[in-house]
């Protein structure tokens, strides 16, 4: 039995549903591109004044036709992450503009090595299963931002890749990046490496720019991840149930339009939803409430059957501290209990402002921590304990028995050495470092044994001319962070 | 009786009542109390109280938001009054604000506003997803003193930057003065995209707004 915990009781969720269906029928979505609400409308919602009424049966029609699972793809082609059921996987947030300089603790604007560190990183721990465009490249012509931090993970990384297109101009010449990188369009079409992320604007706001994304990416079946993201008490009612209905109502309507646009091609109930915080007006990414919001959201996709996402393990903290580790601690934990599909988020400070590689070394800890809780209180053995105890004898000496030599590294998650578990006088030894010295021990030690995929010349060559036409027309003399 | 009333107003500021305090500023128009000294003595001290609340952390947004909307209904009440009577409430200087391109959040800017407008600023509210040559004709258009820009996105800050290099090559700086706020945003990032200054919230916006506008009065080129 994988553990689980679910915050809404059946009356709750039927509640949730009930005023979402009602949200979007009777108050309706502001959809601003034409065609998408030319797609709602022959399909039989109502659209006034660039307000799109749909009714619950043809919300109900377009959440049938979404598959309820789907997987990303390696380089090698392998499935390794798996949208659906109660998987429960992490990747690295996404798109920070700091990075938290290890040394002199300062934020500063994020360049392309600071990418590249990311990704080396993370392509080091088997905690992500995928990457993510983690950091805005100042370095690199803004107008072709979003396909050069995508050309800089295709560049480092053989895992999947969760990404997003944040300007008209980008979709399609990521996705021409992302067929060069599968060598094929069936190929990119059958073994999808990347999913895109799609926001809509709280409250109950599609864009031109993000309702014509959903069409696109469904069309070209490149997998979309609905990244709602209603703020409790400033774009979102006050209460937390209140948030989860105008969550849902978003993440349904982007769910239908995109399934308008192609039946069947993949999508994920996913989203940022957060607190709104009244002193400070950030959305704090560490409160308890926010991770209920992530939680609950989740299990009203998954009265559907659908997949799932969450941003979660983000903290509010300026560096690698106390706050830092709880916040983010308490997150990996709640959120794997939630059974989302992927947690993305680690790494990140500052609630979404900053990125650092130390920290997703720290967040890889707790994320291990969340890994071994879903593996559950297995009954490895016939008899429990009663045949270890006659193994034992009457000193109860269990070191010595063939069962704890066998079954010890299923039982136990052994850390790495970013978590201090020796005795004070060996800490004392090495110099009595704390947890962030020991997490940039340990990215300094990550860096030394990475080594970059091995890339065929082929697509290397196809990867470096695609991205080298647009820089250029966007004006960089060359490309930096290879 | 005046008095009395002054407290009333001052209340229903500090209470975050838009009705109550448009019915005290009609009252005050019936008892022949001249607007300006309804303003100034009357709604304008309730709102000092909720901004000392606010930095003690005894307050909260809504709180502010709400008396930003009673000191607001109440001005309007007034309005009428000031303009028959010929007077003009002194204008601390025209701000332009906005969100700029590709955000679309205007919880904390049209917060700015209501908070520059409660103390004496003209206001100028381009809305949200607002082009970042518009900040720069609307400033000229008005000549404009202050130009606010708000952006909650990560991936929308750097367009602050882009409304400083707008202005710039509209020849409106150094003179007009840009402050710039948002989540993401901090006073490393103002200077760094060479703005005056950042405003942390609504408050702290007001007291940076006054500042620069009296520094820039001090300009002998002015």
């Amino acid at each position: 039995m994988q553990p689980n915990l679910r915050l809404l009781d059946a009356e709750l969720l039927e509640r949730i549903l009930s005023e979402a269906f009602a949200l979007i029928f009777q108050r309706g979505v502001t959809v601003q591109s034409p065609e998408a609400s030319d797609l709602l409308a022959s399909a039989g919602a109502r659209v006034e004044d660039g307000v799109a009424h749909i009714p619950e049966s043809l919300a109900r029609m377009s959440i049938e036709s979404v598959p309820r699972e789907f997987q990303l793809h390696n380089r090698a082609g392998e499935p390794v992450v798996k949208y659906g059921g109660d998987n429960v996987q992490f990747d690295p947030g996404s798109s920070c503009v700091h990075i938290l300089d290890p040394e002199t603790l300062e934020h500063r604007l994020s360049q392309s090595a600071d990418l590249v560190r990311l990704v080396q990183v993370a392509e080091m721990l088997p905690q992500y299963a995928a990457q993510s465009t983690a950091v805005v490249c100042n370095d690199a012509a803004k107008d072709i931002g979003d396909l050069y931090r995508l050309f800089l993970v295709l560049w480092y990384s053989n895992k999947p890749i969760v990404t997003g297109a944040f300007s008209p101009f980008s979709a399609p010449a990521m996705i021409d990046l992302l067929v060069a990188d599968s060598g094929s369009p069936a190929a990119f079409r059958q073994k999808p490496r990347a999913i895109f992320d799609v926001c809509p604007s709280p409250p109950l706001h599609m864009s031109e720019f993000a309702a014509q994304n959903l069409i696109d990416l469904a069309r070209a079946w490149v997998p979309a991840e609905i990244v709602a993201m209603p703020l409790s008490g400033a774009a979102a009612p006050v209460t937390l149930a209140g948030t989860v209905v105008q969550h849902a109502a978003e993440c349904i309507s982007a769910i239908t339009i995109h399934q308008l646009a192609q039946p069947g091609a993949p999508v994920v109930w996913g989203g940022a939803p957060a607190i709104f915080d009244m002193r400070s007006g950030i959305t704090p990414m560490g409160a308890v409430e926010t991770v209920m919001l992530n939680m609950a959201s989740a299990q009203v996709a998954k009265s559907f059957g659908l997949p799932t996402h969450g941003y979660l393990i983000g903290s509010d903290a300026k560096c690698l501290d106390a706050q830092a580790g709880q916040e983010s601690g308490v997150a990996a934990i709640l959120g794997a209990l939630g059974g989302i599909n992927m947690i993305s988020g680690a790494g990140m400070l500052d609630s979404l402002a900053c990125h650092s590689a130390e920290k997703l070394v720290l967040d890889a800890e707790s994320i291990a921590m969340a890994q071994r809780l879903l593996q559950a209180i297995q009954p490895r053995t016939e008899s429990l304990a009663l045949e270890m105890f006659a193994k034992a004898g009457a000193q109860g000496d269990f070191l010595k028995i063939p069962e704890t030599r066998k079954y010890f590294r299923m039982e136990q998650h052994f850390p790495s050495k970013v978590i201090d578990r020796g005795s004070l006088h060996s800490w004392e030894q090495a110099g009595a470092r704390n947890a962030f010295a020991r997490a940039r021990d340990r990215v300094q030690e990550l860096l030394a044994a990475y080594k970059r995929p091995a890339i065929s010349p082929q697509v290397e060559n196809d990867l470096r001319a695609l991205v080298t036409k647009h820089a250029k027309r966007a004006g960089m003399a060359h490309l930096p962070g290879i | 009786m005046q008095d009395e009333l002054f407290r009333e107003m001052k209340q229903a500021i500090i209470d975050g009542d838009p009705d109550h305090a448009r019915k005290l500023g009609l009252k005050a128009i019936a008892q022949g109390i001249p607007p300006l000294d309804a303003i100034h003595h009357g709604f304008v001290p309730g709102l000092n109280v909720v901004g000392q609340q606010f930095e003690a952390g005894e307050m909260f947004l809504p709180d502010l938001v709400l008396a930003g909307e009673a000191m607001k209904a109440a001005t309007s009440a007034l309005e009428p009054e000031i303009q028959k009577a010929g007077a003009t409430r002194e204008s601390l200087g025209k701000v332009v604000l906005g969100t700029v391109k590709g955000d679309i959040h205007e919880i904390g800017k049209t917060l700015v506003g209501t908070m520059l407008a409660a103390n004496g600023f003209e206001v100028f509210d381009l809305g949200v997803d607002v082009p970042f040559e518009s900040f720069a004709l609307k400033a000229k258009e008005l000549n404009a003193d202050l130009i606010g820009v708000s952006a909650l996105l990560t991936t929308t800050m750097t367009g602050q930057k882009d409304v400083v290099e707008a202005l710039k090559r509209h020849g409106l700086r150094p003179r007009v003065k840009v402050i710039v706020g948002g989540a993401p945003i901090t006073q490393s990032w103002a200077d760094e995209i060479g703005a005056d200054g950042y405003g942390k919230d609504a408050f702290a916006s007001v007291a940076l707004a006054k500042s620069l506008l009296k520094k820039q009065g001090e300009l002998p080129v002015r």
